[in-house]
């Protein structure tokens, strides 16, 4: 029996995303890939996949696949209640799915994404060597959608070694991100006010970015000309005219002219990923490491 | 050459100029040091991205010992292959373009076709380049009010850059013709049809 998920409710947003497309800048090719990608790679471990497998992404929870044949599977991240045909399943562990048995996705109750790791992982067609949906670019494979069959590939020869991972999950409250000022702080009135503000999570936040609100980083007066386009990070803050920054997520243009004021620390962007429209966001300052 | 901070995990390079960027771009590429995943090209930086947990002090030493060599003495950007992009120029900001360069439509048309255009960097979405050097009369604003759809192939001016749009998207460049050429086809190796480095010589459609 083919291997397959059957998509039959997607929530508010599901997509389907491995680890993205790298070293494609020059060709205005962002990676994208997992907004969370150590989610998608405990997910992935968890079942005995490569980390980079293709996987779903969830937002706010809502999904619901049948599966075609037995299947093993397991979600971590945002930690949305699951159950298989009413039966409760806990996160950050090994599911095992029968033929015919549905899993469902509730709301998590703290985090935005959810991800769900398929033992084999989601197979559809790559596209320049990615199954990613990249939200910018159209790149990639199209949403979820209801009725859709996704199918599954080849189970790896690893076996899975740990029913669970004690891991923490993306917690409620005040999110502090840890960021390195630069490259164009110098544009900026008064960087530091980055730190001093309370910041909340904007509606208006989506997988190319985190938009923030609550306060304003005005440009130097004496900041003379445009900044010419340059290459952009994931977690780069960036301060476009009005004055409330974005912090890019995966889906980030890859060059941009708005000033960085500050990067955040690689690992961070990853838990900022978790962070819900009206959540706070507080930035503390590390100073580079000369190793 | 100026080394910026980019977070943990990339490094910004400012250099004078595009045949500095390029020649940079040219030399990471070529010498891969360890723990590169990406190289951005832009009008004066180049990004350089790496896997997180790569020692940013052991990178900007590399990139400072291929800079002394890369950007030693004149110079002069790595040569690329000429692409010819056929256009037909009736674009709705034709006319303005004249009115706002002094230049007849015909000579608008002349300029743009006259010379050469450098690929310079990309970006802005999969396949679009922007392209310099060409003829500096053709230097113009961006439109007050970009247009919310921009249809694919449109063929467009905005300061000292020209650039063809490789697919429909918003934009606010001034557009002075269209084109059929193919910039951007995933299936295609490579995708984009146009390569920092290299050339597009326009020419009028028949």
């Amino acid at each position: 029996m083919t291997r397959e998920l059957e998509v039959l409710a997607v929530g508010a947003l599901a997509l389907v995303e491995d680890l993205g497309r790298p070293g494609l800048g020059a060709s205005g090719v962002g990676r994208s890939g997992a907004a969370d990608r150590a989610a998608l790679r405990l997910a992935n471990r968890l079942v005995a996949n490569p980390e980079g497998a293709a996987g779903i992404e969830v937002v706010f929870g809502g999904l619901a696949v049948r599966a075609s044949a037995p299947v093993t599977v397991a979600l971590a991240g945002a930690p949305a209640p699951a159950d298989v045909d009413g039966a409760a399943v806990a996160h950050h562990s090994l599911v095992d799915l029968r033929g015919g048995q549905v899993l469902r996705l509730g709301g998590p109750g703290t985090g935005l994404r959810t991800y769900l790791a398929v033992r084999g992982g989601v197979d559809v067609a790559p596209v320049l060597g990615s199954r990613s949906t990249d939200t910018l670019s159209g790149l990639g494979p199209p949403r979820l959608e209801v009725g859709q069959v996704l199918p599954i590939g080849p189970e790896p020869n690893a076996l899975p070694v740990v029913d669970v991972a004690p891991v923490p999950v993306p917690p409620g409250g005040t999110v502090t991100v840890h960021a390195v000022l630069g490259p164009r702080a110098e544009y900026v009135a008064e960087p530091e006010q980055l730190t001093a503000v309370e910041w909340t999570a904007s509606s208006r936040s989506d997988r190319v970015g985190v938009r923030l609100e609550g306060g304003r980083l005005r440009r130097r007066d004496d900041a003379t000309g445009e900044l010419p386009s340059e290459g952009m990070v994931r977690g780069a803050v960036q301060v476009p005219p009005s004055g409330e920054p974005v912090v890019f997520l995966a889906d980030h243009p890859v060059t941009g002219g708005y000033p960085v004021v500050a990067t955040l620390c690689d690992a961070d962007v990853d838990r900022l990923a978790q962070v819900r429209p009206g959540q706070g966001v507080r930035f503390v300052w590390i100073t580079r490491s000369l190793p | 050459m100026r080394v910026l901070p980019f977070g943990d995990a990339a490094l910004l390079v400012e250099v004078d100029g595009l045949p500095e960027v390029l020649a940079l771009t040219a030399a990471v590429r070529d010498a891969q040091p360890a723990g590169v995943v990406d190289v951005v090209p832009a009008a004066q930086t180049v990004l350089v991205v790496v896997e997180p947990g790569t020692s940013l002090a052991q990178l900007e030493r590399s990139l400072a010992e291929l800079s002394t060599t890369a950007l030693s003495g004149s110079v002069a950007a790595p040569e690329g292959e000429t692409v010819d992009i056929p256009v037909i120029y009736d674009g709705p900001d034709l006319a303005e373009v004249a009115r706002l360069t002094g230049l007849g439509e015909d000579e608008v048309v002349a300029a743009h076709t006259g010379t050469p255009w450098r690929i310079a960097f990309g970006g802005f979405a999969p396949g679009f380049a922007y392209l310099t050097d060409g003829d500096t009369r053709l230097t113009v604003p961006r439109r007050d009010e970009p247009r919310t759809a921009v249809p694919t192939g449109s063929v467009g001016l905005a300061g000292e850059y020209s650039g063809v749009y490789p697919r429909s998207s918003p934009g606010g460049w001034q557009l002075i013709g269209r084109s059929d050429a193919v910039l951007w086809d995933a299936e295609r190796d490579p995708p984009a049809l146009l390569t920092p480095g290299g050339f597009v010589r326009f020419t009028v459609a028949s």
